[in-house]
């Protein structure tokens, strides 16, 4: 093949074929898995009716294929995935591609929101506590990101409730815009706007501990190095220092730390969404759980794995780019 | 004294005290110094006698307030700096003082391109336009000899080499052509050859700036390359100072003394009769070769051939090195014949024994007799074990009563002069040559045959290496020992090793009696090696022999 591509594409296309053996463990691994539980769509649907007879139930099963052996089950799930059919959902009796599309810009939204803002935050504040370490500013920025890391997400979402919401009367308690409003331009977008500031404080606050922490260390440990000295030698001021030589290679590690924590974001987003009845991934996952609504379910799953893996890829891209040491290859 | 040229830089009873807890008040007491225009000044001393502290107090960049200068004064072109302001401060570094460091691999900033960083020197102290200020940094990486300057100077420091990088500090110390340089051991991390040049480059630079150099080392062999006064520190005191030609060779003090005496002179030992002692150590054929890795799902990496067709023979009770520069793969010879880096071809005979072609269990016999004694004696230590189990360990592991192996232990410790009470010590509450005495006892504990050493004294001061080189010697000419001793200082080959073999690029390029090699070297790249020896010309002169 004579066929010429730049490097990055070569590398893009690498990853991708590296990625599609992961996604079909991570699919063929929860389906197994779900399918240990007790209890199938079937069983939540006949609850909900309050009962039916046996007949009718084996007809539903059989129906739904869920007669078959699990291995049957499984190869039928795993190649209509292949053409990316994720099947229909019986509980909102539409296809799962359009219920998963209609919830992820939410959960997107969210994600996007509360991981920049901890990123901004976290790094900030961290870079200020590292070049004051030990210091009263330090302290009290260090007890704060304590404070914020110690404090579970569903409690602080309803303190945020009790005190915004319910006392203050300043932010809307729950919900992704005010329903019976029908706000158009930007109207709607600062409705949506209020109704997320607490959800991504909630979630955000946790995240910003972490970025803080690392950071701190992470500029304590550069500022240190040999070269800073150099550029010290050389008459640069602290200000100079900072940006040029310090940060930029202070932030290296709080990057893959940013690729690790996107996913774990996803799973924390659950609870949040669940409290402040954020029609997103989470709340439908949840839901999902509990109806049994095996179809949805594994449309999550997948669409996690396929966002952890494109992230995975982004932070590497990145990384590259802010460290000239590495060359992806 | 007469002043013929204006001195740059006046120390007068400069003191820079140390925090409580520290092992001595000062870490400088009472320093006078003065450097004068064009004229390079070493300040010698071994670590911790306070050098690089001095070169901190001068650029006001020491780590307050833990270490402060509480006394003396430091005049710079006649002008007191002590009380100056941090912008004062600033405004003279790297403009009329610059410093070039130590290690060219971590003192340039990863992320910035070679230019970048020059660059940076012109934006902060001279008014001038970007093209100028380009055009300026690649005459200066020009006059520094490095090859191709404009691609240099879109270069990141990791795409050049450890030589280069170090001519590129330097370029971007001098490219405001400073009134005085601080050299921190500039050339103690390069290899001979590099070290000889950037020497030269130094030296070369300097007399066409006219600017006074602070050049502060701790080997002998380069104050005798570059140095036209010198002043000797012992624990932050100044023993000794005078011209080049007086200390050097006509040393007063004791201490200087006793440091000139531990420089091992270049004389090899005399050549013994033609050895009829049995081979105990024979490598036939080795090569390795580290695999290109990669394919169709990873990146690929180029293949790397570390060692290619060598052999050797070591008999009993010889000492053979390994010398060479650093990627010559004397390192890889050194695992290879320990077979703690498993080979691609040849054998390794042990008393006749393959130790390469050994299954597991006849290996761990075998390793008995052959033993390694590691470069870092500070990171070859277990740090959580005590001193008499980290050297009865291997006896234990090899079914000794561990009741008997410690008792040994504590002999050992007395065969390498430690005294007996170190047995229940921790490895950090040691200094880094008795550190190596422990490393050493470790491997005589196996009672091994041979003992491959892996530049065991190049972590060590001039003094405690030449005590550690004499007590090898010593155990070895007592217990028979064999060693096959890896090293890159050519004056403790010369010293110590029969036979030597130079090592390029993972191939023999010479071998023989190191007396011959040295006399009459017959590769152009034996020639190149000795040939950058710094201080060549400077035989030590020999002094009493208390000096060690």
């Amino acid at each position: 093949m004579t066929l010429r591509m730049p490097p990055i594409l070569i590398y893009a296309l690498r990853r991708l074929l590296q990625a599609i053996p992961v996604v079909v463990l991570i699919m063929i691994g929860t389906f197994l898995l779900l399918k240990l539980a007790p209890g199938d769509t079937v069983d939540a649907l006949v609850g909900d009716m309050g009962g039916a007879d046996a007949a009718f139930i084996a007809r539903l099963r059989a129906e739904y294929g869920l007669d078959q052996p699990i291995w049957v089950q499984l190869w039928r799930y795993m190649t209509k995935l292949a053409t990316f059919d994720f099947g229909w959902s019986f509980v909102y009796e539409q296809p799962v591609s359009t219920v998963l599309m209609d919830r992820l810009g939410t959960t997107l939204l969210l994600m996007a929101a509360s991981l920049s803002i901890a990123f901004t935050a976290g790094i900030t504040l961290g870079a200020i506590a590292a070049r004051r370490a030990y210091s009263v500013t330090d302290n009290l920025i260090s007890i704060l990101g304590l404070v914020f890391y110690a404090t579970p997400s569903f409690f602080l979402s309803l303190m945020l409730m009790l005190v915004f919401s319910v006392k203050l009367g300043w932010l809307p308690v729950g919900g992704i815009k005010t329903i019976a409003a029908f706000y158009t331009g930007w109207d709607h977008v600062w409705d949506v706007a209020r109704h997320l500031i607490m959800p991504t404080a909630a979630l955000s606050l946790i995240y910003l501990a972490f970025y803080l922490r690392l950071m701190r260390a992470s500029v304590m440990e550069v500022a240190d190095l040999d070269y800073v000295r150099t550029a010290r030698a050389k008459g640069a001021r602290e200000g100079r220092l900072m940006i040029h030589h310090i940060m930029r290679n202070a932030l290296l590690p709080v990057i893959t730390l940013l690729g690790l924590q996107f996913s774990t974001v996803l799973g924390g987003s659950i609870v949040v969404e669940t409290i402040f009845t954020l029609p997103g991934l989470g709340q439908l996952a949840y839901q999902s759980v509990v109806q049994r609504d095996m179809n949805t379910l594994m449309g999550i799953i997948f669409l996690c794995a396929i966002i952890v893996v494109v992230v995975n890829f982004l932070t590497d891209l990145l990384y590259a780019r802010l460290d000239s040491r590495i060359e992806l290859a | 004294m007469t002043t013929t040229a204006r001195s740059v830089l006046e120390l007068r009873k400069l003191q820079i005290s140390l925090p409580k807890g520290a092992d001595r008040p000062h870490a400088l007491e009472a320093l006078d110094l003065t450097i004068k225009a064009g004229e390079i000044v070493c300040l010698v001393g071994e670590s911790g006698s306070g050098k690089s502290l001095c070169a901190g107090a001068i650029m006001g960049l020491l780590p307050e307030p833990h270490v402060r200068v509480t006394g003396g004064a430091i005049r710079f072109m006649g002008e007191e700096l002590r009380g100056k302001s941090e912008a004062q401060m600033r405004a003279l570094r790297g403009a009329d003082i610059s410093m070039i460091f130590q290690e060219p691999m971590t003192a340039l900033n990863p992320q910035k391109t070679v230019g970048w960083q020059i660059d940076e020197v012109l934006r902060l102290h001279a008014k001038m336009t970007k093209t100028e200020r380009k055009a300026r940094a690649i005459e200066m990486l020009e006059r520094v000899h490095i090859p191709d300057p404009p691609s240099a100077y879109n270069a990141y420091p990791h795409q050049v080499s450890g030589g280069q990088r170090q001519r590129v500090m330097i370029a971007m110390s001098l490219v405001l052509s400073p009134k005085l340089i601080i050299a921190d051991e500039p050339t103690t991390a390069l290899d001979v050859t590099t070290q000889l040049q950037i020497l030269k480059l130094i030296r070369e630079l300097q007399d066409e700036e006219g600017a006074g150099v602070l050049f502060i080392t701790h080997d002998f062999g380069v104050v005798a390359e570059i140095a036209d006064k010198v002043a000797v520190l012992c624990r932050g005191e100044l023993v000794e100072s005078g011209t080049t030609d007086a200390v050097l060779n006509h040393p007063q003090h004791p201490y200087t003394k006793a440091l000139i005496g531990a420089v091992p002179a270049l004389t090899p030992p005399p050549v013994k009769a033609a050895s009829t002692a049995p081979v105990v150590l024979k490598g036939t054929g080795l090569k390795k070769t580290f695999a290109a890795r990669g394919g169709l799902l990873s990146g690929k990496r180029k293949a790397v051939t570390a060692v290619k067709d060598l052999s050797f023979e070591l008999r009993q009770g010889e000492t053979l090195g390994v010398v060479g520069e650093s990627g010559s793969g004397k390192t890889t010879v050194s695992r290879i014949v320990t077979r703690l880096l498993e080979c691609d071809q040849g054998s390794v005979e042990l008393d006749g024994t393959d130790l390469l072609a050994a299954s597991p269990k006849e290996l761990r016999a075998l390793r008995q007799h052959i033993q390694m004694v590691f470069q870092d004696p500070m990171a070859s230590l277990n740090p959580r074990k005590r001193v008499v189990d980290l050297i009865a360990q291997g006896p234990i592991v090899h079914g000794a009563n561990p009741q008997k192996a410690r008792e040994q232990a504590k002999k050992l410790l007395e065969l390498v002069e430690l005294s007996p009470a170190a047995a229940n010590r921790f490895p950090h509450e040691f200094s880094g040559g008795q550190r190596q005495r422990i490393g050493i006892a470790r491997a005589l504990a196996m009672e091994p045959k041979v003992i491959v050493a892996d530049e065991p004294v190049s972590a060590l001061d001039v003094s405690v290496q030449a005590q550690v080189l004499k007590l090898l010697v010593d155990l070895r000419d007592r217990l028979n020992l064999s060693l096959l001793f890896v090293t890159h200082d050519l004056r403790v080959a010369a010293q110590l090793c029969d036979r030597i073999i130079v090592m390029q690029k993972g191939e023999i390029v010479e071998s023989g009696l190191t007396a011959e090699v040295f006399a009459n070297p017959q590769h152009p790249y034996t020639q190149n090696l000795l040939s950058s020896i710094p201080g060549r010309d400077w035989t030590p002169p020999s002094l009493q022999p208390d000096a060690a």
